[in-house]
């Protein structure tokens, strides 16, 4: 069993739901991103989202367009954040890391060669954005080659029978976008979300996990209540942004997003229980 | 018959999977793969219906202008002292452009799938002007995202779209050129992808795009064969267009690739020199890669990131191409070659002054090829090059450059 199954499994079995926080890689700095994984970790973090930084991140919203962009320009690339897996895996062998981004640094590198590479440092799924199933077979191939799980996007626009298509593509879990648009959109609709998440269940047993315009404690637990995890990005990518506009340093937007992390595992919780 | 057999392989591309060999395909976010599909089953059907092929047509004859003439530039070809150069003078549609070939059939499909709302990107100005143009037309609303540098740079089109009625929507991101004003535009359409109709400029992004835009941009090169018939009595020898997604090339060529005796010339952005790295020409000087929903030939780092570009002309100034220009370099059967932002604006003053044609600075690039082409070439020998717009929209560029302050 994968690392994310075993994860999602426990978490079935404990009644919880999986708090899966976002980050850019090497934003708001190279030396930031290990020890806030950590952090998660111990606030409450069950999966660790990695984005790997692009120069055209089609679908992100401006506050991680702003994040891919502090990045690149901290010298973020595939290398480093397959680097930065590695060293989490130190100290840390229990938590899933999954690589969120686009197919161009992949595709570069060489799917085998990414494979082999991720294989080594303990990564444990990659999740393409611009990869749909219709183009992922050659990925995909090397990803089950070294055992590694391929998360796929289901979006509100998707027709029930493609549904079936991603599913049986996919492995470790769903990612349900939450809505139609780019990442930290403001217009989620839990009812809407939770007929589509039906719609995905009675296809698979995947967990699926809800991503998309989850930005406060409240609409976490919203989503919670529906899903079997959820998704934070822009927010926790925001409010580190907005420690180190009002003159923080690393260590006061890692507190920052801690704390809202915190605040967020609370909400999923009690929307559980 | 060797011919048939060519024209059955370049006629079979795309494949289903939107593959020309292993370029292009679909590269795009879950959200827009069933918006794809619909266009593509729109187009399908579309594309075989005698009363859509007819609407089509009448826009093409009464609304832009078609046919275009095929113009002999006598005085140049004289100077030059080689080949017989005419030109496709696509300057002279509505519009200015050869882009509104594309943007009528597009804005056609959006009319039959009920789409009440139209985007575009454009670099230069000139497909966001012919969205604008035919979004007026058919009572569509509309907004073009444009790189803030070349909402600078192209500060008359953007009046101009403008004045048609579409709103112009800076875009501050990346290099704030063309590709940043795709990802914008391709960000808009995931968020209203169900009354939004996206028209895609060029033949890059993913399928059915290059497929369909090649189709419409086609009639360029369908018109330039009978014409070269009927005004010189055989095909050209050669042909030569400028590449920045490739749409006016495809236009011009596709329909003579079955054609062996007709040379072909892609002319990308050189800048300021290829050893510079300041350049557009990703088919000189890039490699294979994923951006904009295909696989095709990019200016990309070593680590897979799309780096910036430069050209003179805001047209050509991408880090992409069209993943048919991909194929057909593969293949061999088209020549990629550069010129540089100097050598365009010499083409660009040289038409001017002999001919009393101002070329766009895109057009620009092609035109300063095929002068060193005619030069090694005989009278005897015909090459088509194609104007593919005006150069008005240049003027404040140019001046610039001539260091003239209005």
């Amino acid at each position: 069993m994968s690392r994310i199954a075993g994860r999602f499994q426990q978490l079935a079995q404990q009644g919880r739901k999986a708090l899966i926080p976002y980050v850019v890689a090497g934003d708001p700095g190279l030396d930031v991103t290990v020890p806030l994984m950590h952090r998660m970790v111990a606030c409450g973090a069950d999966i660790i989202e990695l984005g790997v930084p692009f120069s055209d991140p089609m679908s992100e919203g401006p506050v991680l367009q702003l994040g891919h962009e502090r990045a690149l320009a901290n010298g973020t690339t595939l290398r480093t954040v397959l680097a930065m897996v590695e060293e989490f895996r130190q100290q840390d062998q229990d938590t899933p890391v999954l690589l969120m981004g686009y197919a161009n640094p992949v595709v570069h590198m060489g799917y085998a060669k990414f494979a082999d590479a991720a294989a080594a440092v303990g990564l444990d799924a990659l999740l393409t954005v611009d990869i749909p199933p219709e183009e992922v077979a050659p990925l995909n191939a090397e990803l089950q080659r070294v055992g590694m799980d391929n998360i796929f996007l289901v979006a509100p626009t998707t027709p029930a029978e493609r549904i079936q298509r991603i599913t049986d593509t996919a492995s470790g879990f769903i990612y349900y976008v939450s809505l139609k648009g780019v990442t930290g959109a403001g217009h989620l609709d839990v009812a809407d979300v939770a007929h589509h998440l039906g719609l995905i269940r009675d296809r698979s047993n995947l967990p699926v996990a809800v991503g998309f315009g989850i930005k406060d404690a409240a609409s976490a637990a919203a989503v919670a209540s529906v899903a079997d995890g959820v998704v934070v990005g822009s927010a926790l990518v925001n409010t580190m942004a907005r420690a180190i506009d009002d003159g923080g340093d690393h260590e006061t937007a890692m507190a920052a997003a801690v704390a809202l992390l915190t605040e967020i595992r609370q909400g999923i919780d009690n929307s559980a229980s | 018959m060797t011919i048939d057999v060519k024209d059955s392989v370049f006629n079979a591309v795309p494949d289903a999977d939107g593959r020309f060999g292993v370029y292009g395909g679909k590269f795009v976010a879950e959200t827009l793969m069933s918006a794809l599909a619909e266009l593509e089953a729109v187009y399908r059907k579309l594309s075989v219906d005698p009363d859509f092929q007819q609407e089509l047509d009448e826009d093409l004859a009464h609304y832009v202008g078609r046919p275009s003439p095929l113009y002999e530039a006598k005085r140049w070809s004289a100077s030059i002292g080689g080949a017989r150069i005419f030109l496709k003078r696509e300057d002279l549609n509505h519009t200015g452009a050869h882009k509104v070939n594309n943007t009528v059939g597009q804005a056609l499909l959006a009319k039959h799938m009920g789409k009440p709302r139209v985007i575009a990107e454009t670099g230069a100005g000139q497909h966001g002007v012919a969205t604008a143009t035919i979004a007026a037309r058919l009572g569509l609303k509309c907004q073009v995202f444009m790189g803030e540098e070349d909402v600078r740079r192209q500060a008359l089109n953007v009046y101009r779209m403008k004045l048609l009625g579409a709103d112009v929507i800076p875009v501050t991101s990346g290099s704030r050129t063309l590709k940043d004003a795709m990802n914008e535009a391709m960000r808009d359409w995931v968020t209203n992808v169900d009354d939004t109709f996206y028209i895609i400029g060029t033949v890059a992004g993913p399928h059915p795009y290059p497929m369909l835009v090649r189709d419409f941009q086609c009639v360029i090169g369908r018109e330039a064969r009978r014409q070269s018939q009927a005004q010189t009595g055989k095909l050209p020898d050669a042909l030569v267009a400028c590449v920045g997604g490739g749409s006016n090339a495809i236009g011009l060529f596709h329909p003579f690739l079955g054609d062996e005796s007709v040379a072909m010339y892609g002319v990308e952005a050189g800048g300021h020199g290829i050893a510079s790295n300041q350049h557009a020409a990703p088919l000189t000087a890039g490699t294979p890669g994923v951006l904009h929903g295909n696989r095709t030939y990019l200016m990309q780092d070593a680590d897979g990131q799309i780096m910036h570009t430069h050209s003179v002309s805001a047209g050509l100034d991408y880090p992409g191409v069209g993943p048919e220009h991909a194929w057909l370099k593969d293949l061999g059967r088209v020549n990629y070659v550069v010129a540089n932002d100097d050598e365009a604006l010499r083409a660009f003053h040289t038409l001017t002054r002999v001919e009393g044609i101002m070329p766009a600075l895109e057009s620009s690039h092609a035109l300063a090829y095929a002068e060193k082409l005619a030069a090694g070439m005989t009278p005897d020998q015909v090459i088509v090059v194609n104007l593919s717009g005006r150069g008005d929209k240049d003027i404040h560029t140019v001046a610039q450059i001539d260091g003239i302050q209005f």
